[in-house]
């Protein structure tokens, strides 16, 4: 029999990564009597995007710069699509977040006037190997702020029109856990493995995004109807081939450049955004002058081994790549290619569509970090500020909700429950998640802009896609699971095909092509105007609505009307 | 890229099996560790630096151009000491200091 048990809460977090564990910090700080209550499917000592560490704080308004101008930096690079109140209410904390890192204990070089060292305008210079553990231990020091590690949360629960709490399971025993809560933020991270990989065999995990980010905190607002902004502006990576190691430290940190096998610098051609960057390595090859390289060739010895340094901080399958195969990048320029398109809202504006104070557009529901929308360009400290942010909206907000009984949320449980259960006992069936993961992947890489088609899509293969993921999702309400690690994985799958659906809708709702690195609607191959707005949706009833709004450029306030 | 653990070494102390971000360490019948899913591994190195007992080695998949090479980890107070080995080659040693900062 799967044991239930339950908590009553005030203020629930889904994840405990970055922005949900600052979230916790700030909450309990600000009032010690406020039950605070993360779930995190793994361990927040190292769970999360931060898990290898960060080479930088690759947000933080330097010396003699203001937050307007990180905002025109994020407006350029996201070709116009983001929110301003989102992206300056989060810049203007970027600077006290990184100050409260180093107070938790993270190393941050200074100069000889204790000024912050900058890399580039709007880094600066750490030691971020162990930032994690420095987070969760900061965490462990408020007695109000209780942590369930390796649960993974499946559903919200919902009574009328709000949230009040969610049920999930352990990743380790036949466990049910069911929670009430006041107020629920979710801060997990976004999607990864909705295509098929660039290593689709043993080695089809990579280290920048958690593999175990399946989308689950998207799904889990979409379920309950909440609005959702911008997935089709997917994240596809420039990385270092193979290990899919990041290449802004080489590039920024050395000032290598991208060459094409010709030795010809391409990038200006493609533009410098981030799309452009990945549309360059791409487009290079498509015409025959692949691969495609960082020209790293002549390099210093003692630049070589900070380099060495800096990569075990943060990705150290490449140091050892460079070492094990004695090509080093003094001697070898380093081959970049793209990943497969994730949808991720610390890098781009995909995510819940909400107010400038972080609630979502269902009462009861906030949302921070990778899967809160409209503000791109988040990084370590975005998803810090977005998390302080969100825990002062609900601070101010938690009066206006009454508890719900742990007997009634027993009862809004109970179809979610009983599923778990049936799933453990059930015979193993036709198929099993990865199986259906496999096919999934398949169909988004083919259909839906994946790496093998170059990113390209069409009307046609969308409506093709739609059909196929709609498929997948039938067969996996069927999924049985043998253990709890395979119920995890059935459950990743359902989030994901849910995640796959929206997206799709927001791939067809966007007819041009505004970031051609990301994707190009080969049907609408240009960039138009009457798309300068936010392609949004919202699950009513099972099907998706497409509800375009307006850019707001310059409005620094924004509450929803509804 | 993925990780081998070697049970000589595992005392069963479950430090590996708590940190995994992907909840894919295990522990076997005498309690030592044991990575259920290789092939689900992402390579964190969140469990060689848990590991006290220098039991984990790294490597990376021949599919992404691995030749064997193993990576292990050690600490000492704020140094942490990357050790990559390779059959047929001399053993390299990288030493990073955790109070100082990257350089890039």
């Amino acid at each position: 029999m799967l044991r239930i048990e339950t908590i009553q809460t005030d203020f629930l977090i889904v994840g405990g990564g970055t922005a949900g564990c600052y979230a916790a910090i700030v909450a309990a700080r600000k009032d010690p009597k406020l039950r605070v209550q993360i779930v995190e499917k793994a361990n927040i000592k190292r769970s999360g995007c931060l898990a290898a560490g960060v080479n930088a704080i690759n947000a933080y308004i330097t010396e003699g710069r203001t937050t307007q101008q990180y905002l025109e930096y994020a407006r350029w690079d996201a070709e116009k699509i983001i929110r301003d109140d989102l992206v300056l209410s989060m810049a203007e904390r970027f600077n006290e977040s990184a100050r409260d890192l180093e107070r938790m204990g993270l190393v941050i070089l200074k100069d000889a006037n204790g000024n912050y060292v900058s890399r580039g305008k709007r880094n600066i210079k750490i030691n971020g190997e162990n930032i994690k553990p420095i987070i969760s231990r900061e965490v462990k020091k408020y007695d109000n702020i209780s942590i369930l590690n390796h649960v993974v949360v499946t559903n919200l629960l919902q009574d009328g029109d709000r949230v009040c709490g969610a049920v999930g399971f352990s990743t380790n025993y036949e466990t049910a856990w069911v929670i009430s809560a006041r107020a629920v933020l979710v801060a997990t991270g976004g999607a990864a493995g909705l295509y098929r990989p660039n290593n689709p065999g043993f080695s089809r995990h990579k280290m920048w995004y958690p593999p175990f980010n399946a989308g689950a905190g998207y799904a889990l607002g979409i379920r309950v109807g909440a609005e959702m902004t911008s997935f089709e502006m997917r994240f596809v990576a420039q990385r270092i081939k193979d290990t899919i190691a990041p290449t802004g430290t080489i590039a920024l940190g050395v000032g290598a450049r991208e060459v094409n096998a010709l030795g010809e610098a391409y990038a200006e051609r493609y533009g410098l955004t981030t799309s452009g960057r990945a549309r360059g390595a791409t487009k290079e090859t498509s015409e025959g002058r692949g691969p495609c390289y960082l020209k790293t060739v002549g390099l210093d010895s003692s630049r070589e081994e900070d380099l060495y340094k800096a990569y075990l901080n943060m990705a150290p399958a490449q140091t050892l790549k460079w070492i094990e195969s004695g090509e080093r990048p003094s001697t070898h320029n380093v081959e970049i290619e793209g990943t497969e398109p994730y949808v991720v809202g610390g890098h781009t504006a995909s995510g819940y569509w909400i107010d400038t104070a972080r609630r979502t557009t269902v009462a009861g529901l906030y949302a921070a970090g990778d899967v809160a929308g409209g503000a791109p360009k988040k990084f370590v400290t975005g998803a810090l500020a977005e998390g302080w942010i969100a825990a002062e909206t609900v601070l101010k907000d938690l009066a206006t909700y009454s508890p719900t009984s742990i007997a009634r949320a027993l009862e809004l449980a109970k179809d979610k429950t009983n599923e778990y259960e049936r799933r453990l006992r059930a015979p193993r069936g036709v198929y099993n998640a990865r199986e259906l993961e496999d096919a999934m992947q398949k169909v988004m890489d083919v259909y839906a802009g994946g790496i093998s088609v170059g990113y390209r899509y069409n009307e046609n293969q969308l409506a093709i896609a739609d059909e196929k993921i709609g498929l997948i999702a039938d067969l996996a309400e069927e999924l049985s699971a043998a253990d709890v690690d395979e119920l995890v994985r059935v459950y990743e799958l359902i989030d994901r095909a849910t995640v796959c659906k929206t997206l799709l809708a927001h791939l067809r709702g966007r007819k041009e092509t505004r970031w051609p690195g990301f994707g190009v609607f080969a049907d609408y191959p240009e960039k138009d105007d009457a798309f300068e707005c936010f392609v949004n949706t919202r699950n009513v009833n099972g099907k998706i609505q497409t509800i375009i709004r307006p850019l707001m450029e310059g409005v620094t306030y924004y509450e929803h009307t509804h | 890229m993925s990780i081998l653990i070697e049970s000589e070494r595992c005392v069963g102390c479950g430090s590996c099996v708590e940190a995994c971000p992907g909840n894919l360490i295990k522990r076997d019948a005498d309690g030592k560790a044991f990575l259920k899913a290789p092939d689900e591994c992402w390579g964190c190195a969140s469990c060689l630096k848990e590991c006290r007992f220098q039991a984990i080695s790294y490597y990376l998949g021949a599919d992404i151009g691995g030749r064997g090479g193993l990576m292990k980890y050690e600490r000492d107070g704020d140094l942490a000491r990357w050790i990559i080995r390779r059959a047929g080659r001399e053993t390299v040693t990288i030493t990073v200091d955790r109070r100082s900062s990257n350089k890039y």
